[in-house]
């Protein structure tokens, strides 16, 4: 089998599993700092893997794209984050996760069931990265389980992040991209969304003195 | 072109959100938030006028497309828009007065609004349907820092809930655009037209079905959690209630209705690509569980805008079963119910937010005798409340009435549920409103005089309409109609 992929589908492969390792880790991640870290590393395996694909396929938008991804999810918003923890002077904090390795298991679950929504959609594709759909759902659906299972506010941003970069990984590996126009929009969409969520970390301090959203579960219907 | 109006309509909100952001403070400003409210509702007038006479147009190459269907919403979003305005600046007066907001956080609430209408622009009249996603997040990202501008603990709690909740929403939506736009590659080639709706509509019979299907899920799911369809419903009550009056009213009567447009544009291109009536079964069948739920919930209300909150889930969940069904007759009265429901909806809202202030309280039981207090007040809830829940000789009461006797032909099991969820809404609704309007009380008088004009201006349009719909507007609505299918 693994002679008749070329080399650059190889890349790509390799380059979207350790996407997926690394949401894992940062399932099991404990510490926020290090989560933020996580963070930056998945976003710089997204450039490496949209370069990959751009330099195989010739797609110029691909350049910029990858450009983009570089400076905004490798770089700028894993800075944003870095500051605001200190900031907020949240550094090193450890968080109080419910059961690690059921969250392991449950995530396993998902990534089988993105592989089976994915696999008829990549089998009429005609990109060189049609395999690493399955993944790429996959990256989306832990990172949602992320944002179910924290209770630090910082901790959802990250994980809402990195449905993001899964969302991205989609585009690029169902095809090659969304138009320019449209990934300028969602970078601009994501960079404010970051920013105003830097803004609303300092109100939810000073309202409740923490960044734990257990805080903020008393709106119910009566 | 040298002079087009349609640059003008997206350029007024723009400009004065960027205005407002460096000039907010000043003593004019609130003016300028209803000048640039009032310029955005004439040049959507003098647009809509255009598109009746002219026919359909583009704009910026095509990445702007106006037809007969978003140009009803866009003239409905810039009225409702300036009615708004026009009620929030002495309700923000009065905010300021009892303390409870500052000068900063009306600044910043000027400028969001502003921006907040040029993001529901560019949505409704947006070809792209990658675009369409963009100014919808950037709509929601106008809005978090509204919902929480009281800074309370609850209102940060609705705000994170609102974020959180429809970021994910939104994040299942663009999922759903890469499938579409993955649909659409094979058929239109990789470029940058592959997006655009004029597009894919022409060739939407080719669209690989299994993924179109896929597509409209993951856009009604996420474009749904915005409409407020339950399970995702959530957030809508929470950031109506916590927020400031006048964004609830635009919430409710604006930002369900830009969702809601999204999920038809997506369902036109669905319907064309998918055998049988996959999309408006999804459609009907979501619709008409939120209908219910929302039904339901509303009797365990205690906070007035909370009550109201659930009241427009359980519209929209009214509309979007209308939608579901398909056909002319059916969509003529969801588009006529869209039109009620933000009127009545957002006039409600303004009567609200002016009881509230009397009476220093959002709780239900507190707020007794408003037609003592101020009877204009007084009145405009009764009628609204009256006119929203479909009693004649209001226009909800026609639209209603239009989609439940187009349930009872095509769709009779459904029958008893909308009887039942409408039922149950009124008693609930009615029972409530009844003694806060008609109580005994001693509230005092608040520093600024209210605006009641906007009130009984949407109630009289709402009234109007439901006695008599000008020829015009049947066609208008007819021809949009027809365009869904």
């Amino acid at each position: 089998m693994s002679a008749t992929i070329p080399l650059t589908a190889q890349l790509i492969n390799l380059c979207a599993s350790v996407i997926l390792l690394l949401t894992f880790a940062m399932l099991a991640q404990r510490r926020v700092m290090q989560l933020i870290n996580l963070f930056a590393l998945q976003g710089f395996m997204l450039f490496l893997s949209t370069l990959v694909v751009a330099v195989t396929t010739g797609q110029s938008h691909l350049y910029w794209s990858a450009g983009l991804t570089l400076l905004l999810k490798a770089l700028l918003l894993p800075w944003i984050l870095n500051r605001l923890m200190h900031r907020l002077q949240i550094k090193g904090e450890v968080e109080a996760l419910i059961n690690i390795p059921t969250t392991m298991l449950v995530g396993i679950g998902l990534v089988i069931i993105a592989f089976n929504v994915a696999l008829p959609i990549s089998q009429l594709s005609h990109t060189i990265t049609r395999g690493t759909l399955g993944i790429a759902l996959a990256v989306v659906m832990l990172a949602f389980l992320m944002m179910i299972t924290r209770r630090k506010a910082i901790s959802q941003v990250v994980g809402f992040l990195s449905m993001e970069n899964g969302l991205f990984l989609a585009a690029t590996s169902a095809t090659y991209g969304m138009p320019m126009v449209v990934e300028l929009g969602i970078a601009l969409d994501v960079l404010v969304g970051a920013l105003i969520l830097g803004v609303f970390f300092f109100q939810i301090r000073d309202q409740f003195d923490s960044l734990d959203i257990h805080h903020m579960e008393r709106l119910k219907d009566n | 072109m040298t002079f087009d109006i349609f640059v003008i309509l997206l350029a007024i909100p723009l400009v004065s959100g960027a205005l407002l952001t460096v000039f907010g403070e000043r003593d004019w400003a609130p003016h300028l938030n209803i000048i640039a409210s009032g310029g955005t509702f004439i040049a959507a007038v003098w647009l809509t006028i255009s598109i009746i006479t002219d026919g359909p147009r583009f704009a910026f190459g095509e990445q702007f497309f106006i037809d007969s269907l978003n140009v009803f919403f866009v003239a409905l979003t810039a009225f409702v828009g300036l009615t708004t305005s026009i009620f929030s600046g002495p309700y923000m007066k009065n905010e300021a007065a009892h303390g409870r907001l500052t000068i900063p956080r009306l600044r910043l609430y000027k400028s969001m609004y502003q921006l907040f209408m040029f993001t529901m622009l560019v949505a409704l009249t947006t070809n792209n349907m990658g675009i369409l996603w963009v100014a919808m997040e950037a709509a929601t990202l106008t809005t978090v820092l509204l919902v929480s501008l009281y800074r309370t603990p609850a209102s940060l709690e609705a705000a994170w809930k609102y974020f959180i909740l429809c970021g994910v929403g939104i994040a299942q939506a663009l999922f759903g655009t890469i499938l579409l736009y993955f649909a659409a590659e094979r058929i239109l080639g990789e470029s940058g037209n592959a997006l655009l709706w004029t597009h894919l509509v022409n060739v939407k019979a080719f669209l690989e079905p299994n993924i179109m299907a896929l597509a409209f899920i993951f856009l009604f799911v996420g474009y749904g959690t915005k409409v407020g369809l339950a399970p995702l419903h959530n957030w809508l009550p929470d950031a109506h209630a916590e927020g400031p009056t006048p964004v609830s009213a635009v919430l409710s009567g604006l930002l369900l209705n830009v969702a809601l447009y999204a999920i038809l544009r997506c369902k036109v291109l669905a319907d064309g690509a998918i055998e049988g009536a996959f999309a408006g079964n999804l459609m009907m069948g979501f619709g008409l569980f939120t209908l219910l739920l929302a039904a339901f919930f509303l009797s365990r209300q205690r906070d007035v805008k909370r009550m109201f909150a659930y009241s427009s889930i359980e519209h929209m969940g009214l509309i979007t079963f209308a939608f579901g069904m398909g056909g002319a007759v059916a969509n003529f009265a969801g588009l006529l119910h869209m039109t009620m429901h933000s009127l009545t909806k957002s006039a409600i809202f303004f009567a609200v937010g002016h009881a509230t202030q009397k009476t220093g309280t959002q709780m239900m039981d507190d707020i007794r005798g408003l037609i003592h207090v101020n009877p204009l007040i007084g009145w405009g809830l009764m009628l609204g409340t009256l006119a929203i829940l479909g009693m004649p000789p209001f226009g909800v009461f026609a639209s209603e009435f239009m989609i439940l006797t187009h349930a009872m032909k095509h769709h009779p099991w459904a029958t008893p549920f909308l009887l039942l969820a409408l039922g149950v809404a009124f008693a609930a609704i009615f029972g409530k409103v009844q003694p806060m309007v008609f109580g005994e009380t001693e509230a005092k008088r608040l520093p600024h005089a209210p605006a009641i004009t906007p009130v009984f201006l949407h109630l009289a349009i709402v009234l109007m309409l439901g006695l008599y719909i000008p020829p015009y507007l049947t066609r208008w609505f007819q021809e949009a109609a027809r365009m869904l299918g």
